[in-house]
């Protein structure tokens, strides 16, 4: 039996601090917090070991609501305080959060880097295809075609796809997943959090405000609706030709290898030097 | 137990801040490769994990302090090392340690700018961008070397006073300093005084970690510890949690200026030669004030009056130490490697007692004892007593 949502907010919310929150009613950002929370309890983590940082946009104020060693930090970011966090203490369980713009528009030099260089962290991307707090601007994620704020006339670029771009550049553990699929994204990041090295999460949600509106999709359920029967699991997909994919999402795991972690590697590299400091 | 003996090294001043890191206790670097401070990162690569440290190399400068501040939130101390261009891509992150209040030290060794500019020449083009190079009021600590010795002992403050004031330290070398081998004798483990950050002693739940005390500098839990806490860029009220309240916000910033204004006397650091008596004096910093020595020894010996106020904290700027020098004497000479940046602040606070003369090189190439002497024997021509 998952745990009960009352559970979770009374475990984990800073809710005598931190509440009202700051997202639109029917945002997929709640879904993804919830997710990310059952994933936590099941893997039984203490609050204390684990960090929670994130960017900025809609999706950087989740940490603001949890009660763990959270940190807000600058735009496209998070990966590299991640980073400085997990050499300093590799103890600890460090997920970073993070939208669409921010991992892979202005951060999407760090998030290729940290795929390659396999440390263990997790990342979680929340892809709702804009930028929604400032107004609903195109993202590197918004499709073809589409109407945003600054692609009144049609947006006339390619939008990336976050999960395939994470296994190109080596992440250890990609999957993907929407929010209407919440269970298995839970499922997901626990299996991320759990993956030694560089583990990526990306989830497709909803922005109906400033994205489902104005494309036509429609409110918060019917963004859900649309994401259900978008939906291919990893294993349906290698069985349809490239044309039936068209349009689709393929949710599951991507990518999941064995290959060495940084952050274990380096303990040899510190072996090594006090051998040859012991030399000298 | 082996023990401590004073030993001259030849050193170059890129070597001296390497060892002053490690003297100070600090034990994570990340960096981006950039002449001429790569020196720095190189050698930690080899130390730091000798000492159970960590090096890692970013894919560029805003990585790299975002990996530094976070190993501080960590516990660590954490420095980086770059030039010019690498340092105008860390402001951003900059601005974030400043108002998150978080211990770093950022070491630039200056070259010719803007941009690109003169790679392996010295300049002291970014002095302006140390203090406001990062958006928004805030109070940042700048120190500058002038030596290899210098560059040992300074690091191991900046990192003191990072510690201490929870605030980012920027050490301002130059091509000149940074590469120059200097015979030195530094000091033994022993002798160097180490400040860390005071650590909560409350119990976690009532740890607030941005509450006002006397000293308006908090005490800092590391993530790990059990004071489970939030650390945000925006502006946040005294649980770290973003506020938009006039009255909290304006504290906020009261706070962080505070702090360092509280301090002064022990930020501030100076040296004063032949300043008693003087009639004109030089005000010089970084390599520059190696040559001014030289030429106010010299303009002592032809019987002139000089003096020299060398600055270590270029900010915040050493207004208290220059104003009476600036109503005992009638001219000040400031020479630079830029068009006027230290002179603008000495300007400011002079308040028109005394004649403010500027001496620049933009050219790539040093200012020599002679350059300055001269000037000195020009500004005292017909005053000498
Ligand atoms: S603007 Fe969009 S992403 Fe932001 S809270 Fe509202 S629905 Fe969610």
């Amino acid at each position: 039996m998952p745990p009960s949502i009352q559970a979770l907010t009374h475990t984990y919310f800073r809710h005598n601090k931190r509440f009202p929150h700051v997202w639109c009613p029917g945002c997929g950002n709640g879904i993804v917090m919830g997710a990310l929370l059952r994933a936590i309890t099941r893997l039984e983590l203490e609050k204390d070991e684990i960090v929670l940082a994130s960017g900025i946009g809609c999706s950087g104020r989740m940490p603001t609501y949890l009660d763990f060693n959270t940190l807000h930090t600058t735009h496209g970011r998070a990966l590299t305080f991640a980073t400085g966090i997990k050499l300093a203490n590799p103890a600890l369980n460090v997920v970073a959060i993070m939208g669409d713009g921010d991992a892979t528009a202005i951060g999407g030099n760090h998030l290729i880097h940290a795929a390659r260089r396999n440390l263990n962290l997790t990342a979680i991307i929340i892809n709702n295809s804009i930028y929604g707090m400032t107004g609903g601007q195109y993202s590197p994620t918004t499709p073809f075609g589409s109407t945003t704020t600054t692609s009144v006339y049609g947006h006339i670029e390619h939008a990336f796809s976050i999960a395939e771009l994470a296994v190109t550049a080596g992440a250890s553990f990609v999957a993907r997943s929407t929010v209407y699929h919440a269970a298995l994204a839970d499922q997901l990041i626990e299996q991320a959090m759990m993956k030694p090295g560089f583990a990526v999460v990306e989830i497709i949600s909803n922005c109906h405000v400033q994205y489902g509106r104005r494309n036509k999709i429609g409110n918060a359920v019917e963004m859900l609706t649309a994401f259900k029967e978008q939906a291919v699991t990893v294993k349906k997909a290698a069985t349809m030709e490239q044309k039936e994919l068209q349009g689709k999402v393929t949710i599951g795991v991507l990518a999941d290898r064995d290959l060495p972690v940084s952050t274990d590697e380096y303990k040899k590299i510190r072996e090594r030097a006090r051998a040859a400091q012991e030399e000298s | 137990m082996s023990e401590e003996i004073h030993a001259r090294r030849l050193l170059q001043g890129n070597e001296a801040i390497v060892q002053g890191a490690l003297a100070a206790r600090c034990r994570f670097f990340a960096g981006y490769p950039i002449t001429p401070a790569s020196e720095i990162a190189e050698q930690l690569s080899v130390r730091l994990p000798a000492v159970n440290g960590t090096f890692i190399q970013m894919e560029d400068e805003i990585a790299s302090i975002g990996a530094v501040i976070g190993a501080s939130l960590a516990g660590g101390k954490a420095m980086t090392a770059t030039s010019g261009p690498g340092f105008s891509l860390m402001q951003e992150n900059l601005g974030f340690a400043c108002a998150a209040e978080v211990p770093c030290v950022i070491v630039n060794v200056m070259r010719g700018g803007p941009s690109t500019g003169l790679p392996t020449s010295p300049a002291q083009g970014d002095v302006q961008m140390a203090r406001w190079g990062t958006h928004g009021d805030h109070s940042i600590i700048v120190l500058a070397v002038s030596s290899v010795l210098d560059s040992f002992i300074m690091t191991v403050r900046a990192f003191n006073l990072a510690e201490k004031y929870r605030v980012p330290v920027i050490i301002l070398s130059d091509e000149v300093v940074a590469h120059t081998r200097e015979s030195v004798e530094l000091p033994l483990k022993s002798e160097v005084k180490v400040v860390d950050r005071i650590a909560p002693g409350m119990p976690p739940d009532w740890y607030k970690p941005y509450q006002e005390d006397a000293r308006g500098v908090p005490p800092m839990a590391a993530f790990g510890d059990g004071y489970r806490h939030h650390v945000t860029g925006l502006v946040h009220d005294q649980d770290g949690f973003p506020t938009q309240n006039p009255q909290e916000v304006e504290k906020f910033h009261q706070r962080l200026s505070m702090k360092i204004t509280k301090g002064l006397p022990d930020i501030q650091l100076t040296r004063k030669f032949h300043m008693d008596d003087a009639e004109l004096f030089v005000v010089a910093y970084g390599s520059v004030a190696r040559s001014a020595m030289r030429a106010v020894e010299e303009a002592r010996m032809a019987g002139i009056r000089a003096g020299l106020v060398q600055l270590i904290t270029l900010f915040p700027f050493p207004r208290r130490t220059l104003t009476p020098y600036l109503q005992q004497c009638h001219s000040v000479l400031v020479p630079e490697l830029n068009l006027g940046q230290i002179s603008r602040e000495v300007q400011r606070v002079n308040q028109g007692q005394c004649t403010v003369v500027k001496q620049n090189r933009v050219d790539g190439r040093l200012i020599t004892p002679q350059e300055i002497y001269n000037r000195l024997v020009k500004l005292s021509s017909g005053r000498l007593s």
